[in-house]
């Protein structure tokens, strides 16, 4: 039996999924992101917490170090033009009220949150802004425009550590949220932590399973080449395990955002990420 | 012209004299293959990049030809030796005729 541990351990060090036992990483401007560090009391059933970085091979890790080099960053670009754009009955753009996109550092790592009794996420309070102040059109929650501008924001916080309230007025939410987490949905019956807590690192199918932690959203993948949104990934797990996914920007959703955040809380904001 | 076309490439500001340097080209651009069809089942025209080239003082450092099969966003890494101060030009040429260019200063010593 210890033999065949053995031979499991060096098959999986030979795929480069875990590259030492770093605790940050360094992007190429020299930037430092914790990728690894204790678990938050509240995630009871996990030591350490780990960014989904760590799961991914060489050379997918690369791509994320180098802002070139990183493909999220072509739409990162995108954000910029729509935050100067003019868009809507008032006239106004992003910048018009909001000048300088600087000033939303630390946003993110606290989003979602909650203002007057309900759970906002980042896609709300963008929203909010384009419907109610600038009398445009809300964007689709998942769309390229949305993810574009929530990854431009997002990236002013970079680095710093998630930190989401999951006391006070946020207590319900996160409850909500932990509920879904441990529930067993869909043909194959399986909830988020039958995969992302009990069998992290282990492989489904060609790839590593990770922690399933939201840090680094909205995230450029691979697999269709664009930025996705938590939400998108959270359709895409209900999906694969034969489940009816819940509606992006619903109640369910953004509740498990809010719960799933809190399970990070330590790690470093690392949008605009890059995974599989 | 095609849309949210947007070249952006990464030159080091400083190089010894005879340095070679790692030079990085990306242009946004949809390299629409000509292969695909719409809803209606209509063929999607070609629209790509098909020519790039980079110039260093005048002199040609590389001439790409492109062909359909490369995919969105095209990604450009390759070296080049330096042997005094000058500009890296540019530039991209598109299907339908436009021309994107950009430029890059490097200063030797």
């Amino acid at each position: 039996m210890r033999v065949s541990i053995a031979i499991l351990a060096m098959a999986l060090g030979a795929t480069g999924a875990y590259s030492g036992e770093d605790a940050s990483l360094t992007l190429e401007d020299g930037q430092s992101l914790t990728i690894r560090t204790d678990a938050p009391p509240h995630t009871e059933n996990l030591s350490e917490i780990t960014s989904g970085w760590v799961y991914r091979s060489d050379e997918t890790q690369a791509l994320q170090l180098d802002d070139f080099d990183n493909p999220a960053f072509v739409f990162v670009d995108q954000g910029i033009d729509l935050y100067a754009a003019v868009d809507g009955s008032e006239g106004k753009a992003c910048a018009s009220c909001h000048e300088n996109v600087e000033d939303f550092a630390g946003l993110r790592a606290s989003m979602p949150k909650v203002v007057d009794g309900e759970l906002v996420t980042m896609e709300n309070l963008v929203n909010n802004c384009r419907t109610e102040r600038m009398g445009a059109e809300p964007w689709k929650w998942s769309g390229g425009q949305m993810t574009a501008m929530t990854a431009l924001i997002g990236l002013q916080s970079r680095g710093m550590p998630v930190n989401v309230a999951i006391d006070g007025d946020a207590a319900p939410f996160w409850e909500a949220g932990k509920e879904l987490y441990y529930t067993r949905v869909g043909q194959l019956d399986m909830a988020c932590s039958n995969c992302h807590e009990d069998n992290y690192g282990n492989m489904i199918r060609a790839d590593h399973l990770s922690q399933g932690q939201i840090n680094g959203f909205p995230t450029y993948r691979l697999k269709n080449a664009k930025l996705n949104s938590s939400h998108g990934r959270f359709k895409g797990c209900m999906s694969n395990i034969r489940a009816t996914p819940f509606a992006e920007g619903g109640d369910e959703f953004k509740a498990l955002e809010l719960y799933l955040a809190s399970r990070g809380n330590g790690l470093s904001v690392e949008t605009p990420s890059v995974r599989n | 012209m095609a849309k949210g076309v947007k070249p952006r490439v990464r030159v080091p500001k400083k190089a010894a004299a005879g340095e070679i340097i790692t030079i990085k080209t990306l242009i946004s651009h949809t390299m629409e293959s000509g292969q695909r069809k719409d809803a209606d089942g209509n063929i999607i025209p070609r629209s790509i990049i098909n020519r790039f080239t980079c110039d260093f003082n005048g002199q040609n450092v590389i001439d790409v030809t492109i062909e359909p099969a490369v995919s969105t966003n095209p990604f450009f890494e390759f070296e080049a030796k330096v042997p005094e101060s000058g500009e890296f030009k540019f530039t991209w040429y598109d299907d339908d005729g436009s021309v994107y260019e950009t430029s890059k200063p490097i200063t030797v010593g």
